[in-house]
């Protein structure tokens, strides 16, 4: 066990945060997962690539520096720790990449691996619809094979960067008569073709960063089918875990952000913040048991090369302590409270949410029972 | 950074996990525990001659010249077996002050130890069946007899006494030296009290676990449940972060890094909460068969509620905690530059 980074891990780190410091433009700073505005992100984004920092762990074939999983780990904690904004090739980042990576043909590892790395082309995910939620396996988008196509209809919900985005990692319902989670297919979609239309959701924050997809008899070739026929559901769950997993750190780091503006608003009214104090400190000692079993479970990561369940139990532990510190920085606030600041309104409202994407916290729990506990399954 | 214990480090785990499967077994605990000395006085010797007293002590005084992270993880396990011998008392607590001279005795099992801190109002861990205790009295740490009257402990399987007043003492340290020896002292207690609850709230988990898989009502095993299954879940993610805190804990008071004392009492906040817990939520999970005397499920709380106490209020801790932080917040404020890196270790 060695908890500090190593030589060579510091050095890189030393490095990271000059870069960082050099060339994160302070209107940036503290944008979380917002895309306004877009031509900034954008060229921090690709600044990001063109240095080097995105997809360290990937074969360095398809462009990635070959590093190991701790490297990953520090660039986010880094970037967490500057308040920059999230990239905007995140989900091709954290999500497509991998999957491609265990699934993809030859070819489709060629054309679509490095333009994800070098922030050429954004992707969005067609998961979810409005009937098939936490139920993933109910999705009604139909593909049906024509010849050397497949023509998608359907409609998709809560899709991030779909305004933006370039490709679709699209799961359809191949063949309705198939036994669940047999008929599903896996598409790489472009998002450019005829019949593909967005429409953005207002959310309660007032900003739109999550959209609706319709596909109108959208012709998509079948080499762009990711893993064979039916075999969807699989390659969906590898793109869950992968989420989850990369996503740990990712969300450590934007607690570590609430949580240093948190301290900062008790050191300017420490008599305000006394009654509190058991509280915020238990916000902090979450935040380092999370970062810490994040690191835990990188151990099993270098070992196996897919991402175990834990990436669940840091989500979960997270959306709690995210909107648990934002309650309590309000009550520090006092009567100003009442405004908006900016931030803390935002982050109240934002949060919500962070209990609901990327897997609810209900379905994690069961996630958790079914599969690291050896419960019975509940349905 | 690299979170992975080593090859010896699991194999210490097994072997005391074999130990303790063996000659600590569950089913013997209330025989042990309810009646004369409270414990098996046998065991200590054969602790004595694992090596299991002299982990963290130098070879030159007769040790295995390891650390403070291998005694966690003994603590860890001694903790999942209940296990009502001083060996908390004196490897978790009292070990730093032991004189050079008596590490011997203390190594090779002839002589155990406990402490009486300033906060600990008189009350000494395993009184009865300690040599001797450390004390600390104003501005000085000494060395006393462990005598005393017994005090009848909320955890039968870790008995109290009360210590008795004595002329008869060595001074350890004063002053500066003695400040900071009883700040060490504090701060591996609090770690050493976080590996205990991951133990006890593990083993719990796991017997909660095994009967929700088994047991059935309605027609279906009641783990199916979610309103069963979901405390569970928050109980293994409690568990699951203390025990990471424990861990790190640890590390730093084996390696003397900056953040000890801070991750001593995240790991304690974490591990003391989760233990009572985890504690509750299996106790319900049994229904009824969780309240009888002959079910072991109340020797752990017992333990639990005992670890939550004996280490003082998590919210106090966590309330100096606090202040630390935000005066660190305020310092950093301050300066413009970004904040120095002393070769801290927190994550």
């Amino acid at each position: 066990m060695e908890l500090r980074d190593t030589e060579a891990e510091a050095e890189f780190r030393s490095r990271l945060r000059a870069w960082i410091a050099e060339n994160l433009p302070p209107q940036l700073v503290g944008l979380g997962t917002r895309t306004e505005p877009l031509e900034p992100l954008r060229s921090w984004s690709r600044s990001l690539s063109q240095a080097g920092y995105v997809g360290l762990t990937w074969p360095s074939e398809f462009g990635g520096g070959g590093g190991a999983y701790a490297l990953d780990a520090i660039v986010l904690e880094e970037l967490a720790r500057a308040q920059a904004p999230q990239h905007l090739g995140a989900i091709g980042i954290g999500m497509a990449g991998p999957t491609i990576m265990a699934y993809g043909t030859d070819s489709q590892k060629r054309r679509f691996l490095p333009r994800i790395l070098s922030a050429d082309e954004i992707w969005c995910q067609g998961f979810s619809e409005p009937g098939a939620g936490s139920d993933l396996a109910s999705v009604r988008t139909r593909s049906e094979r024509r010849g050397d196509h497949v023509v998608v209809s359907g409609q998709k919900v809560w899709s991030s960067y779909a305004h933006l985005a370039d490709w679709c990692i699209l799961v359809t319902l191949g063949d309705p008569m198939a036994p669940r989670y047999h008929g599903l297919n896996y598409l790489l979609v472009d998002m450019h073709s005829p019949g593909v239309e967005v429409r953005p959701l207002r959310q309660m924050t007032g900003d739109a960063d999550f959209n609706e997809i319709f596909f109108t008899d959208v012709q998509v070739p079948a080499a762009n089918l990711l893993g064979a026929e039916g075999e969807g559901w699989q390659v969906a769950m590898t793109t869950l875990l992968h989420e989850r997993a990369t996503l740990g750190f990712a969300l450590t780091g934007l607690l570590d952000a609430a949580l240093h503006r948190l301290l900062q608003l008790a050191a300017e009214d420490p008599a305000a913040a006394e009654p509190w104090l058991a509280d915020i400190a238990r916000e902090w000692i979450q935040l380092q048991g999370l970062k810490l079993t994040a690191q835990r479970s990188l151990g099993q990561l270098g070992v196996t090369g897919m991402p175990g369940p834990e990436g669940s139990v840091i989500k979960l532990g997270w959306s709690e302590s995210t909107q648990r510190l934002t309650k309590l920085a309000r009550t520090l606030l006092g009567p100003e409270a009442v405004l908006d600041d900016g931030f803390w309104h935002y982050q109240q409202l934002r949060s919500r949410a962070n209990s609901i994407e990327a897997g609810t916290s209900e379905i994690l729990r069961n996630i958790v029972a079914e599969r690291v506990l050896g419960l019975p399954r509940s349905r | 950074m690299d979170f992975r214990f080593t090859a010896e480090q699991q194999e210490l785990r097994e072997q005391a996990r074999a130990f303790l499967d063996r000659r600590v077994p569950t089913a013997d605990l209330a025989r042990t525990v309810d009646s004369g000395d409270g414990w098996d006085v046998s065991s200590w010797g054969e602790i004595a001659s694992l090596g299991w007293l002299g982990v963290s002590v130098e070879e030159a005084d007769g040790g295995a010249g390891l650390s403070f992270l291998e005694e966690a993880i003994l603590l860890e396990e001694f903790g999942r077996h209940l296990y009502p011998g001083p060996y908390l008392a004196t490897i978790g607590m009292a070990l730093p002050a032991v004189p050079g001279a008596q590490l011997g005795a203390l190594v090779s099992g002839r002589m155990r130890w406990s402490t009486c801190m300033s906060d600990d109002a008189g009350l000494v861990a395993n009184l009865q069946a300690v040599d001797r205790v450390v004390l600390e009295a104003g501005a000085e740490l000494l060395v006393v007899e462990a005598t005393g009257s017994p005090a009848t402990s909320i955890d039968p399987s870790r008995r109290m006494g009360r210590l008795a007043p004595t002329v008869d003492r060595e001074v350890l340290a004063t002053g500066a030296s003695a400040r900071s020896l009883a700040s060490a002292m504090r701060t591996r207690r609090l770690a050493a009290l976080a590996a205990e609850a991951v133990g006890v709230a593990q083993q719990m988990l796991e017997w909660g676990l095994e009967h929700v898989r088994e047991r059935e009502q309605f027609g279906r095993k009641i783990g199916s449940y979610q309103a069963v299954s979901h405390p569970l879940v928050d109980s293994y993610v409690g568990i699951e972060l203390a025990r990471s805190l424990t861990y790190w804990a640890a590390w730093c008071i084996s390696h003397d890094a900056v953040d000890r004392q801070r991750a001593a009492i995240a790991a304690y906040s974490a591990a003391s909460e989760a233990a009572v817990f985890t504690c509750e939520r299996v106790i319900q999970v049994h229904g009824g068969m969780g309240f009888i005397w002959e079910s072991p499920l109340h020797r752990y709380y017992k333990r639990a509620l005992w670890i939550q106490n004996f280490g003082g209020p998590a919210r106090l801790h966590r309330a100096w905690l606090a202040r630390d932080l935000i005066a660190g917040a305020a310092q950093t404020a301050l300066e413009t530059a970004t904040p120095s890196d002393e070769g801290g270790s927190t994550p």
